[in-house]
């Protein structure tokens, strides 16, 4: 599965961690949220960064006291028509001021990238190799945008706001 | 009207070429069916019984003619040259190519006319009043309201993939004609004391298999901070609403498996974490909204122009004025229902020469504006009383003027087993036998107001829950039963329907309005005391003991 990140595709740097693997001496690791919460200490004194796997049925408040000593947080699709994780997104990005990896799993296909994006989400494990290809091209397919989001992009209304205050100088 | 600015148009195109894409993946086999189902549904694309039907939206039911000619364009080209309007302020056309379909919304994009969610689990086509702006004694316009909030839950970023579909609906009159107590979010306009605009927020409405009447969960929330409200809203349903079941996925199901109480915490601690962001609109923002609304440039007229009295003395005429013309807030003007139920038609279908010839009547006697109330009939929302008449002959002549607005023959129905995929039962031939059962004009007025919803399935787009009379279509052993309720409204003072007993078969549906009308005309105390008041002074018994004495 092709991952994202920056625009194009990359390597991922991470190995994901069932709950039972044994812990790898060095590297980055991805860890499912219960076993972070069991081990965060002992994780995050580990050498090699550390980014936790978070359910979307799961209070996202609870990852807060965490958030300064990650690195990645990857939010779960389970199917491409279960949204909670928009809603985490934003909470991570935009209430706790999270400005670290954030990562979507699960189902993602190029019909959700705009969203993803505009929630706050920046890396992306796509399903489809021509998905990922297509990312640039997706991301840029809006140029407007009628809600504001922690990516502050200009909103339709805002733009309005500009364009009535441009055309009211010296009139 | 509202003008689309170019901020709106480069949306509305966006969309067009990134639906076109979806198309053409699906085609290539590039994406699955089951991939697919989900991305057409957020535009309006549903694969029925026949083909695949599509769904246009008409928001808060506002039309320009240039629009309405090009509804009647893509029923022409793209279909078999007819269009069905919907409960929703939305048209269907049900016999659809969807390799055609990128094209149908590119003609469709260039008046300001698009799909985006009109199905799939997102924030639906938000509806208001169809007399906005024109009703006597209304507070303000909804309108300026539902375009702020039809652009705020576009392409929402975070709420295209509820738990299920979302419906918000808003009113500003007292009399509540866009139904707002069976919407997930119901709006009503009002003023506070220092006279400020806000809202009285009403959650959890809906029908379909478990019905509810919307709840207020907060009785004044400023204009300023409507959006950061429903936003808190939304948010709380997404995080919580069931997902594990399709029928226990509505907002109403949360609101009620939680109670109102915890809900309405939960939505304003979530509230006051938004309220003061980027969410929170001013006065200019409504403003810049207001001013690309245009309102007609109005003639002082007289109250009663010869003309209207000099036609007073045609019988014809005056059942229909009677019926379906109704005050405006301006004197000399009216609005003027206009209904899309024949006798022996299907409730709500116009053909694509009925919808130019209406396009030419509205710009000639009403400032080029069509309105779409849920009731399935249009409305022209400003004529000169001067001009009534001119405009009742020319509607006659398009099969467009029965007078059986808000009668029993103005029927509400689903397409029902003859298009949806979901239907259990027939809809449309129950309706088509009623209006011809009560075709008599004296008759049904004598009746008088007395509201008829027809559902195929428990999934209830016909509305039967709040019907006067609902009848619902199921199976049973391989054959429709109807189940006939009564006592239901959708208005200010919505309520559900009571069963009056076990389902009759498809023949003897009729006989048995008959019967429950006949019943009442014997029961009710005075010609005034209309079907509803009775059966709410009465109860059911009375009209269960008709139906089923000889059953």
């Amino acid at each position: 599965m092709p991952l994202v990140n920056g625009g194009k595709i990359v390597d991922d740097g991470f190995v994901k961690l069932a709950v039972d693997t044994p812990l790898p001496e060095r590297g980055d690791i991805l860890v499912p949220a219960e076993r972070f919460l069991g081990e965060a200490e002992g994780l995050l004194q580990r050498a090699g960064k550390v980014g936790v796997i978070w359910p979307n049925n799961r209070d996202i408040a609870e990852l807060v006291p965490y958030l300064g000593r990650i690195a990645a947080v990857a939010l779960v699709f389970p199917t491409f028509r279960d949204g909670r994780a928009y809603s985490q997104a934003r909470l991570l990005r935009e209430r706790y001021d999270y400005r670290g990896e954030l990562r979507a799993t699960g189902q993602v296909l190029r019909d959700q990238f705009v969203f993803m994006l505009r929630a706050g989400f920046d890396a992306f494990e796509v399903k489809k190799q021509a998905d990922a290809e297509a990312f640039m091209q997706t991301a840029r397919r809006y140029s407007v945008f009628y809600q504001p989001t922690g990516d502050g992009r200009i909103t339709a209304l805002h733009r309005r706001m500009q364009l009535r205050h441009s055309e009211g100088v010296g009139t | 009207m509202y003008a689309y600015d170019e901020i709106d148009r480069t949306l509305v195109n966006e969309r067009v070429s990134e639906f076109r894409d979806q198309v053409k993946r699906r085609l290539s086999g590039e994406l699955t069916e089951d991939e697919f189902k989900i991305l057409r549904l957020q535009n309006g694309v549903y694969l029925q019984l026949h083909a695949y039907m599509f769904r246009v939206a008409i928001p808060y039911g506002t039309l320009a003619t240039n629009q309405l000619r090009a509804l009647a364009h893509v029923a022409r080209k793209y279909d078999r040259g007819y269009g069905h309007f919907t409960t929703r302020q939305n048209i269907q056309f049900n016999w659809i190519k969807l390799a055609e379909l990128p094209d149908a919304l590119e003609d469709l994009a260039k008046v300001g006319i698009h799909a985006m969610q009109t199905s799939g689990n997102n924030m639906r086509n938000v509806t208001s009043d169809q007399w906005a702006g024109v009703a006597p004694g209304e507070i303000e316009d909804p309108r300026i309201w539902s375009e702020l909030i039809r652009q705020h839950t576009t392409l929402h970023p975070e709420f295209s993939f509820l738990p299920r579909k979302f419906k918000i609906a808003i009113t500003a009159s007292d009399h509540d004609r866009a139904a707002i107590r069976i919407h997930d979010i119901g709006l009503r306009l009002i003023k506070n004391e220092k006279g400020e605009t806000g809202f009285e927020v009403l959650v959890g409405g809906g029908l379909g298999r478990t019905p509810f009447i919307a709840k207020t969960i907060k009785h004044f929330v400023h204009g300023r901070d409507i959006l950061s409200y429903i936003e808190a809203i939304l948010r709380v349903y997404n995080q919580y609403g069931r997902r594990d079941n399709i029928y226990k996925a509505r907002i109403k199901i949360l609101v009620h498996e939680l109670g109102i109480e915890k809900f309405s915490r939960e939505v304003e601690d979530e509230w006051q974490h938004i309220r003061n962001s980027s969410l929170q609109i001013d006065d200019e923002v409504i403003e810049d909204i207001r001013s690309r609304f245009t309102y007609p440039a109005y003639e002082k007229l007289p109250h009663m122009p010869d003309e209207l009295r000099q036609a007073a003395a045609d019988p014809d005429f005056e059942a229909w004025r009677k019926n379906s013309v109704a005050p405006h807030k301006v004197q000399g003007y009216s609005i003027v229902t206009i209904s899309l139920k024949p006798t022996g038609g299907p409730p709500g279908d116009a053909t694509a020469e009925q919808m130019d010839a209406l396009a030419d009547l509205a710009d000639k006697y009403s400032f080029g504006e069509i309105r779409v109330g849920h009731e399935q009939n249009l409305a022209l929302p400003h004529v000169a009383k001067r001009d009534l008449p001119a405009l009742w002959k020319a509607l006659d002549k398009l099969g467009l003027a029965t007078p059986n607005v808000n009668l029993i023959t103005d029927i509400i129905a689903c397409p029902g087993l003859d298009y949806c995929s979901l239907a259990n039962a027939r809809s449309i031939p129950i309706a088509q036998e009623l209006t011809r059962r009560f075709a008599n004009h004296e008759l049904a007025n004598l009746i008088g107001r007395l509201h008829i919803n027809i559902s195929g399935c428990i999934n209830a787009c016909g509305h039967h829950h709040v019907g006067h009379i609902g009848i619902l279509g199921v199976e049973k052993n391989g054959e429709e039963v109807y189940q006939i309720t009564i006592g239901g409204r959708a208005d200010e003072n919505a309520a559900l329907g009571t069963l009056i007993g076990p389902g009759v078969k498809f023949d003897e549906v009729a006989d048995v309005v008959e019967d429950i009308v006949e019943a009442y005309l014997a029961l009710r105390e005075r010609p005034e005391e209309l079907f509803m008041d009775t059966v709410k002074r009465l109860g059911v018994e009375p009209f269960k003991e008709r139906v089923y004495a000889t059953r």
